[in-house]
């Protein structure tokens, strides 16, 4: 039973406090759910909410309310909504607004500060969450005033959603949620010094038009900007008219159909032979929304380098920063695509540039360890997918599980794939799971994650239980931190520092105490039964994968090299 | 190389620690920065100059600026027809006998004398950073006691000499 409440906040009155104001501008910007908690500088804001219908995801820790929003808003495409207290509440956010600064994610966050009076004074859970957040969002704002905040929180919104989506964060002192106004709803956005460039430059698509006639040995690489702007289709017909095989950044997977005859999987340091020799080889690389991260390119002397390079980019700054490009074009993906189709062109003659990478393929294709004694981690994936006809949403955290999911669980569909991709976090793919789930409530999602990142994030367990969300936790428990100890065989003679966690806990009472379905499995049989078992259901399962500590990455490009040095790219 | 870019700002608080903060971010040596308000109302102008290895650094400098929310816009100015102006105010030893040697020295400078004292007297001088190195160069062997200089402030001259080969940065390709 609530307590005896207020009036509902989102009716309007002539007068409300800031708290209500805010609470009634995100049910216009038709919000559905708030990762948040609460704490003193955010009382208001949490009271306010009490008489709200909003529904509101607690977890237990901010940082898994912001992961679990940015899960939220990688599926979805809707900006993930984050509330937090000021001082260690809007700290613990930082990770989470990193990664998605580097992953593009269009987030909202809302924390609390100190009443304006004390500002500056080093008051109680008092941080300067302007001043550290400065250079991981993409724009935030301190209302001062309570009048202004209907209007900052539309241009938060539009802000994070528009361009090159991404974090914005409000921050709101006690006193400015506690103060009553009569809103003004009206006031209107005003950013002279942000407007996106959206529609490409048709000059310059005619060139790529030429470009592409011209060419002999051309690859399309997609990343996650075809995502953000819902062009995978749009990019499938651009493909196919002209025969031009494509290749996926870690982020884009998923982007273009996975078991597409033109697809050469992906690129980048534990990406296909294929793939990279193809951007190696290539006469014309067409980048479309991605940014050559330099886990992508290798040593940028060797990357490319006999290519006309044509890259498509909603944020022009990116265009030209790590690659020198013959064509820039600052457009959304989809518009530029689009615009592509429309104009005349001819197509090129890639006949043979195709069958030598079909050779590649078939030659060099993804390998991994015949074994009967032991448990592989990849064998894992492929399980997972199969398991799910491999239509999961499926994320993860950073390292070896993260390389192997994204090399053996075949994307067919967009917006499948969560993962921390920039940033590289441990800890984000369980709470990620559950904002996906969220979003997506009727689909699959596995947390396909290690044994270390999953005990970075798995006080969220505690969430799960509350919510009872039929997210599949797989735990590819190779009782090591496996890209560091990969690292450390390849590069330090093997000395595991730090490296090698053999004492764990039993993984699967830690599940049943948050009275989760939990299981061990330490074979293929035993995990086929548990799979079965575990995907036919709509209850939260743990599966403890005991899988092989010495398997390791292959292919890889190691740190320093170019694309063409691939090393392990047989048995 | 040395590059002069202005910004037009909205006078917002934290626009400042954004703009340094992301040249610090990414490796961007400032020279000199100042700031200061225009003839519109709520709108700064920032003049940096910096120091970049080639073209392509500094592109990339133009365009992380103009991402910013609260920039409006951002010129390199180097190769344009432009007005520098800085300031500086030099504290040079001098008794009462070596005075008026000072005062000859500094005259073909336009510069004056702006405060004196029994050991001291401070000069003031505007112009371009040359003029201030080189009248800094003839009254070093005086004896500087302190000196400060505010930084470069830029904008183009009015009527631009025809030049076809301007730099041109542009978020429209």
């Amino acid at each position: 039973m609530r307590a005896k409440a207020k009036p509902e906040a989102e009716a309007v009155t002539a007068e409300m406090t800031g708290a209500d104001v805010l609470i009634h501008s995100l049910k216009k910007e038709n919000v559905e759910v708030l990762f948040g908690y609460p704490g003193g500088a955010v009382l208001p804001i949490y009271d306010a909410l009490y008489r709200s219908p909003i529904k509101h995801v607690l977890s237990k820790h901010e940082q898994g309310s912001i992961h679990a929003a940015e899960g939220y808003a990688r599926v979805s495409g809707k900006p993930g909504v984050v509330i937090a207290t000021s001082g260690p509440g809007a700290t613990n956010l930082v990770t989470g607004i990193t990664d998605a600064m580097m992953d593009s994610l269009p987030l909202v966050i809302f924390t609390g500060q100190v009443a304006s009076t004390v500002i500056g004074t080093d008051a109680f859970q008092e941080a300067d969450i302007m001043g550290i957040t400065a250079p991981i969002t993409k724009h935030n704002y301190q209302v001062r005033d309570v009048q202004d905040l209907p209007r900052i929180i539309k241009e938060a919104f539009h802000i994070a959603t528009t361009g090159r989506p991404g974090p914005v964060l409000v921050d709101i002192p006690k006193d400015v949620a506690n103060k009553t106004i009569s809103p003004d709803y009206d006031s209107t956005i005003h950013l002279p010094g942000y407007q996106p460039t959206f529609s490409p430059n048709i000059l310059q698509i005619k060139k790529l038009g030429d470009a592409v006639g011209s060419a002999k040995k051309p690859v399309i690489l997609a990343g996650a900007g075809v995502l953000h702007a819902n062009a995978g289709k749009e990019l499938v017909a651009f493909s196919e008219k002209h025969s031009i095989p494509v290749i996926n950044t870690l982020l884009g997977l998923g982007s273009y159909p996975g078991n597409h005859p033109l697809f050469l999987g992906m690129g980048g340091m534990h990406g296909t032979y294929t793939a990279n020799m193809a951007l190696y080889e290539c006469d014309l690389l067409i980048s479309i929304g991605a940014r050559f991260d330099d886990r992508l390119t290798g040593n940028l002397d060797h990357f490319a380098i006999h290519a006309t390079v044509a890259h498509i980019d909603v944020d022009p700054a990116e265009i030209g920063k790590n690659v020198p490009t013959q064509i820039p074009i600052v457009s959304d993906a989809r518009e530029a695509l689009k615009k592509l189709l429309e104009i005349e062109s001819s197509s090129p003659e890639t006949d043979d540039w195709r069958q030598k990478l079909t050779q590649n393929s078939e030659n060099f294709p993804l390998w991994k360890k015949v074994s009967t004694s032991e448990f592989l981690p990849q064998r894992v994936v492929e399980l997972v997918h199969e398991y799910t006809k491999g239509d999961a949403i499926i994320t993860t955290d950073v390292g070896q599980h993260q390389m192997w999911a994204a090399q053996y669980y075949a994307f067919a569909d967009a917006n499948r794939w969560v993962t921390s991709g920039g940033l590289g976090t441990m800890g984000f793919g369980f709470p990620s799971a559950i904002g996906a789930q969220l979003a997506f409530p009727e689909q699959t999602v596995v947390s396909l994650t290690g044994d270390g990142g999953f005990q970075m994030t798995l006080q969220e367990l505690s969430t799960l239980q509350e919510l009872n969300l039929p997210v599949k936790v797989v735990i590819m428990n190779n009782q090591t931190l496996g890209m560091v100890r990969q690292w450390q065989e390849a590069f330090y003679e093997e000395r595991y520092s730090q490296s090698l966690i053999p004492v764990q806990p039993d993984f699967v009472k830690l599940g049943e105490a948050y009275g989760i379905q939990s299981y061990k499995v330490t074979n293929e049989e035993e995990a086929k039964a548990v799979f079965e078992e575990a995907f036919s259901h709509r209850d939260p399962v743990l599966i403890d994968c005991r899988v092989s500590g010495k398997e390791n990455v292959y292919p890889m490009i190691a740190p320093g090299k170019g694309l063409h040095q691939m090393i392990g790219v047989k048995p | 190389m040395k590059r002069i870019v202005t910004a037009t700002v909205i006078n917002q608080s934290g626009v400042l620690n954004r703009i340094t903060g992301l040249m610090t971010k990414r490796q961007f040596n400032i020279e000199s920065i100042t700031v200061g308000h225009t003839e519109k109302e709520g709108v700064s102008k920032m003049t940096f100059v910096v120091n970049v290895d080639d073209n392509a650094k500094i592109e990339q400098l133009i365009k992380q600026l103009n991402k910013q929310i609260d920039v409006l816009k951002v010129t390199d100015i180097t190769d344009q027809a432009i007005v520098v102006r800085e300031l500086a105010l030099i504290k040079v030893i001098s008794n009462a006998q070596i005075r008026s040697e000072i005062s000859g020295i500094i005259e073909p400078f336009r510069a004056s004398i702006i405060d004196v004292s029994r050991e001291s007297i401070t000069v003031q001088v505007t112009g371009n950073s040359d003029k201030i190195e080189a009248i800094l160069d003839l009254l070093r062997p005086y004896g500087i006691k302190e000196m400060v200089r505010t930084g470069i402030t830029a904008f183009p001259r009015g009527s631009q000499k025809s030049v076809t080969d301007l730099k041109q940065y542009s978020i429209l390709n």
